[in-house]
Formats: structure tokens, C-alpha cells, sequence
């Protein structure tokens, strides 16, 4: 009987880690008033989404959400909200999204952690590049390897996050559920470097699940070390800069574009909604990127403008940022009014 | 006699180093931008295979991804995943063939042979099939097996295979002056099976191993006017040629990883072949030979990588038209249309 007690405490304990949440441990953050914009996707009749965990802008504000319905798709949207057309219907690298972002160039990047393939895609949808590849379906069904992550590879994803790139167009790509890295590729998709590896870790410069990923203009690359429950600065070599642990679990994160960007942390409520969860997380915190916050917005619910598990930011705009929720299946948009209040440092 | 033409030939295969010939000329080459043109909302995947036929149709077998592995019955069955399409002379696309066909799930191959038919390898439902110019099912080699092994099984057995279609990831069909067909079976097996014009099985050779006549994965055939059979050995990094009954004549070892063949047709026909880079790399090999039947290189161009110009893991190349080639490739789902200068 004790043996079984212990390992249903186990079981318990193990239940408690897969659903990480962390209260953030900054103090004194004033809220930042919003307007939310009711309904803003309009779907054609017939047409749904599914968890929603990606969404982004291009330079004309078109919306681009890359979603989990039966099949993943991706839709772009007008600034409006209106329904345009969808992009990469049936394509090889669509299985289970977990990004999109939209380059200078105005190109659509999907990262898809059921495909481990980043594409490419021009903005009329034309698949321009790919990194990754897909297991080739030939080999059959294949059960997870028990025992610790395969060694990296240059050219192979397992099971990647997110997208960013540099101003000069090199490509940073973090790596994911399991492996516990960020790769640097030039812009024609040749590896350059990587910080972490196959293995987790806590030092700086080691991840525990890299889960989203920007670059700030000045080329540096920030990091949300989910598992960790930290965000990190990284140089254009990927050399650690600093790191930020008192905003909760580090999520997701944006940079807004510009010449002054702001960021903004996501230290989503976990999925599942467990007891006490909707108390402690749930907020979005914006700050300076010397680490100076600025504020902080939004709380847990089912109905909008609360949210259900925040899985990625869009700030191209710091005044109305779009958010993709998993547990919601929705996408919403919120109007800010420029502040400059400031209450706290991220640390 | 027979032992001292092995004895020679052992001594060929060791004489020779087993990389590529990185000295070879540099052949200068353009690649054709928007070759094929799709439809909106269709994409390719891999590209298993690009063949065109006398009219200069391109076809194009490509893995779309998707296949479906139904659930909730007895056993667990499986569909989709690979679609061939059909282009105009201008890459202009003009139909689908054989839509949710049941021999459809991992491209590996196609080829259209001198009357204009359309063969199709499947990797994954182990069929060959031909389709005739109106577009019919003509002839099938292979069965797919009826349902899916959840989880899958190791690779097994020496690569001989039985003395039947029965196929293990097969990757290429050719055919002699005469009609026969000669299949590469491929990576599960590790053979070359020869069938009558009729589809009746005549012989097969050839299991895993580095040996002379051994392979450690038939990836691409030809075969030549004499009736003589090429086979890319890539794994060996090696071309082995057979005559027609399958006995070893001699072997190139100067091509690295040899995974897609083809042969000009005409007189003094020249071979092409892809030394592919991986597909978890694009940082080594990449590049295209050029090579005389008897093995000498005669140039080479291209090397790995995303760029136009450059190849990801080149599976398929069509060299009908002399120096216009169409190469389709694994890693930049893609089929580039290249002019040779």
C-alpha cells in the first residue's frame, strides 16, 4: 500500500510539472487599460478554427493565423479581420502548427512541430525555402525512443517552436520539445552556429523546452525557456547576454518593430486549467528592452477578453496587440492607449 | 575463368578510391525559373520523380504528404500521401493522375518509357505501376499489403527477396530494347528483379552487402541500348553494370553517393548522376556527374543546398532532351528545369 501511495504521489508530481506554472515574482505592476475588439476574425460560413496558437501580422496589417482544426491550416486575414484566403492547403510541411511569423520582406514562415519543418512561404504563398524535414512516412509508426533525446543535427528539427531573423536576413530557429537549442542559419538556409543542444539545461546558454523566439533589432535573439521559467537575451553568435526570471513561465514573447521597440512576455496560464492556476498566471507584461516594465494586461477566463492559455503575441504594432490562445480556439485583438508609466525592472 | 574476372574485377573496385571525383570539369548550367507552374492552393512535397514523355509532358510523382491510417477497425489501414501530376511542354499544369489511387502513399519513382507510358514506384504500398498514354492502368507489379504494421518493423532478411514481385521499398523501373523491365528493389530489399514485357518474373539478383554484385541499396537503373543494366548502389557509393542476365561487368566508383541515374537516349548516350547530399545535410556533396558509359566522368555541376542552382537530395533526374534536364528533389520540394551550356 505505501508503495502504491508513493507512486501515485509520483504520478501527481509528474502530473504538476507538465503543467508548470509559476507566479511571477516582479511586484508592483500597474495594469495597462485596453479596449478588446469583439469578433475580430470573420470566417466564412462553414469554416472554424482550431486551437489557435499562432497568429501574425505583415506590413499591411493582414492577419495570418496558423491554427490546429482537423487539418492544420493556415488563413490570412485582412486588417479588418476579413477572411482572404487560405495559404499551404494540403501542403507537406502542415501537421500540428506552432508558429507563424511574418519577415520585412513580408514572407510567411510556419513552424510546424508535427512535420519538424520550417517553410518559406512568399506572400502570395509560394513555398520559397525549407528547413527540416519531415520523417518520411515510409518508415511507418514509429514509437518514440525511450531514454534521452537523439544528438542534434544541423539540418534536422525536433520538434521546433519558433521563427526570428536578423536585420541582415539570418535565420534563428528554436528547437524545441526535443531538443533544447537555438540554431543560426544564414538566409539561404546554411547552419551557422547553435546555443544549447539536444540536452536541457539551466545554465545560460542551455534551455529547458526553447518554446518562442524574436530578434530585436540590434540582432540579439530572445528566447522564452519555458520549462525553465525565464527568458533569455542572446547575441547574434548566440552568446548568453542575460537572462529574465521574475515574469513568471516564459511562454511566448514579442518585439515590436520601429525604431523604439517594446517587448512584451507572455507567463500564460497553463493548460488544463487547474485548481489555482487562473490566480497566479495568465498576464502579458510589456517593458522596454533595457528590461524596465512598463505594465501589465489580461487574466485567465473562458470569455474573451480573458484568456485561455496565450501561445503567441503579435506587437508589430505596440498599441494593438493580437493574441492566439490554444484552450480557446481564438485569436483577439487589443487596442492600447500609448503610455509610458513605468513600475518595475525585469530581472 | 569466371574466378579470374572476379579477381579482376575485385581489383577494379579496389583500385579505384570510393569518393567522388572532385576534379572533374565544371559544366556551366542555368536552372529555369517558375519550370512548372501549379495551380493556387496545390503544393508539391517531396519529389520522388520527374519524367517527361516524346511530347515533352512532364510528370511529376511527388510525396504530398498525409496518408491516413484508419482507426477503430480490425487492423489498422492506410492511404494517400502521394500524388502525380501532369504538366505541359511549358510547365503549365494540366491534370492530376490516378487521384487516391490505391497504389499511391510514398513516391519513389516515374518514368515513361519509349511508347510513352507512364510507370509509377511506390516506396511505401511496394506496387509498380503503368499507366498507358490515355492514362489507364495497364499493368501492376507488386501488392500493397492490406494493412499497416502499427508499430512499424525493423528492416529483416538479406535483401534477396523472393523470386516474385513482391517488392521492400522499391525505387525505379528501366527497360530494355527488347520490353523487359527491370525494377530497382530498393531499400527494403536490395535487388534488381527482371520481368518478361509481360510483367512475368524471369529473374532477380543481387542481397546486401559490399561485395561485387551485392548492394547496400539499389537507389536508380538504367539501361542501355546493349541491354546492359546501371544500378546506383548508392549506400556502396558506387554504379555497379550488369548485362542483361545480371552478371557483373564492372563497376564506378567515382560518383559518391549515386541515388538518381539517367541515360540520354540516341547515339553516343551519356550518362547523369546525382552524387545527393543527405537530407539532414546540404553541407557535403550535392553535385551532378556527367559520365561516359564506360565510367569516365566528363563534368559536373551544381552542389547542395536551397538556392536555385543548387540541389536538396536530388531523387529523380530527366535528361530526354540532351542538355535540358528536369531534377526533382527530397529536401526543397521542388523540381528545378536546368539548361546545360
Amino acid at each position: 500500500m505505501k508503495r502504491m501511495m508513493s507512486s501515485v504521489v509520483l504520478v501527481v508530481l509528474a502530473a504538476g510539472s507538465a503543467f508548470a506554472q509559476r507566479k511571477a515574482t516582479i511586484e508592483n505592476v500597474h495594469d495597462i487599460p485596453f479596449s478588446p475588439v469583439p469578433n475580430l476574425l470573420k470566417l466564412p460560413p462553414g469554416e472554424y478554427l482550431g486551437e489557435a496558437v499562432a497568429v501574425a501580422t505583415n506590413s499591411k496589417g493582414h492577419i495570418f493565423v496558423y491554427h490546429r482544426s482537423a487539418n492544420t491550416r493556415l488563413f490570412e486575414f485582412d486588417q479588418a479581420g476579413n477572411f482572404l484566403k487560405e495559404i499551404g492547403s494540403g501542403y507537406y510541411g502542415f501537421e500540428f502548427a506552432h508558429s507563424v511569423r511574418v519577415d520585412k520582406d513580408d514572407n510567411i514562415w510556419t513552424v510546424d512541430e508535427g512535420t519538424n519543418m520550417v517553410t518559406k512561404f512568399s506572400p502570395d504563398g509560394k513555398v520559397l525555402m525549407v528547413l527540416g524535414r519531415r520523417p518520411p512516412a515510409v518508415l511507418g509508426v514509429q514509437a518514440a525512443p525511450p531514454g534521452p533525446n537523439l544528438p542534434s543535427q544541423k539540418y534536422i528539427f525536433c520538434r521546433p517552436t519558433d521563427v526570428g531573423w536578423d536585420p541582415q536576413g539570418n535565420i534563428f530557429v528554436s528547437d524545441g520539445y526535443c531538443n533544447n537549442r537555438v540554431v543560426k542559419y544564414d538566409k539561404n538556409g546554411r547552419f551557422l552556429a547553435q546555443a544549447g543542444s539536444e540536452k536541457a539545461g539551466k545554465a545560460l546558454g542551455e534551455f529547458n523546452l526553447p518554446h518562442g523566439l524574436q530578434v530585436d533589432g540590434q540582432g540579439n535573439v530572445w528566447v522564452a525557456d519555458r520549462t525553465n521559467s525565464r527568458y533569455q537575451v542572446l547575441d547574434n553568435n548566440l552568446k548568453p547576454i542575460r537572462e529574465i526570471t521574475n515574469l513568471g513561465v516564459g511562454w511566448t514573447m514579442c518585439i515590436s518593430q520601429g525604431p523604439h521597440q517594446y517587448a512584451f512576455f507572455s507567463n500564460s496560464n497553463p493548460n488544463g486549467n487547474m485548481p489555482g492556476t487562473w490566480d497566479i498566471t495568465g498576464e502579458i507584461y510589456k517593458a522596454e528592452l533595457d528590461g524596465t516594465v512598463i505594465g501589465k494586461f489580461g487574466h485567465p477566463g473562458k470569455l474573451a477578453p480573458g484568456f485561455q492559455v496565450v501561445h503567441m503575441l503579435d506587437c508589430r504594432n505596440p498599441n494593438e496587440v493580437i493574441v492566439g490562445e490554444i484552450e480557446s480556439w481564438r485569436v483577439q485583438k487589443l487596442i492600447f492607449q500609448p503610455t509610458t508609466a513605468k513600475a518595475g525592472s525585469a530581472q | 575463368m569466371k574466378r579470374l574476372m572476379e579477381a579482376l574485377l575485385a581489383t577494379v573496385i579496389a583500385g579505384v578510391p570510393a569518393i567522388a571525383q572532385t576534379d572533374a570539369a565544371e559544366i556551366k548550367f542555368d536552372s529555369v525559373a517558375n519550370a512548372l507552374q501549379l495551380p493556387a492552393g496545390l503544393y508539391l512535397g517531396e519529389v520522388g520523380g520527374v519524367a517527361t514523355n516524346s511530347h515533352g509532358d512532364i510528370f511529376v510523382y511527388t510525396r504530398t504528404g498525409h496518408p491516413t491510417i484508419t482507426i477503430g477497425t480490425a487492423r489498422p489501414f492506410a492511404h494517400g500521401g502521394s500524388r502525380l501530376f501532369q504538366f505541359d511542354p511549358n510547365g503549365k499544369f494540366v491534370r492530376e493522375i490516378g487521384k487516391d489511387s490505391y497504389g499511391f502513399m510514398f513516391a519513389a519513382q516515374v518514368r515513361v518509357d519509349p511508347n510513352d507510358n507512364i510507370w509509377v514506384v511506390d516506396q511505401m504500398t511496394n506496387m509498380v505501376i503503368k499507366f498507358d498514354p490515355q492514362r489507364r492502368v495497364s499493368m501492376l507489379l507488386g501488392r500493397k499489403e492490406e494493412s499497416v504494421r502499427v508499430p512499424a518493423r525493423p528492416p529483416s532478411g538479406n535483401g534477396a527477396g523472393q523470386p516474385t514481385d513482391l517488392f521492400d521499398r522499391p525505387t525505379d523501373v528501366a527497360w530494355d530494347a527488347a520490353g523487359n523491365i527491370f525494377v530497382a528493389d530498393g531499400l527494403g530489399n536490395a535487388r534488381i528483379a527482371k520481368f518478361d514485357k509481360d510483367g512475368k518474373f524471369v529473374k532477380s539478383w543481387g542481397k546486401r552487402g559490399t561485395g561485387p554484385g551485392e548492394f547496400a541499396n539499389v537507389r536508380s537503373i538504367a539501361v542501355d541500348a546493349q541491354g546492359d543494366v546501371y544500378a546506383a548502389d548508392g549506400g556502396n557509393r558506387r554504379i555497379q553494370v550488369f548485362d542483361n542476365d545480371g552478371n557483373l561487368k564492372t563497376a564506378f566508383t567515382n560518383v559518391g553517393n549515386a541515388q538518381a541515374l539517367c541515360m540520354t537516349k540516341g547515339p553516343n548516350p551519356v550518362l547523369y548522376v546525382s552524387n545527393s547530399n543527405p537530407p539532414d545535410d546540404i553541407d557535403l556533396d550535392g553535385e551532378i556527374y556527367k559520365m561516359r558509359l564506360d565510367g569516365t566522368i566528363t563534368g559536373k555541376f551544381g552542389r547542395a543546398g536551397k538556392l536555385p542552382k543548387e540541389f536538396g537530395t536530388v531523387n529523380a533526374i530527366d535528361c530526354r532532351n540532351g542538355n535540358t534536364l528536369y531534377v526533382g528533389e527530397i529536401g526543397n520540394l521542388r523540381v528545378q528545369k536546368l539548361v546545360l551550356h
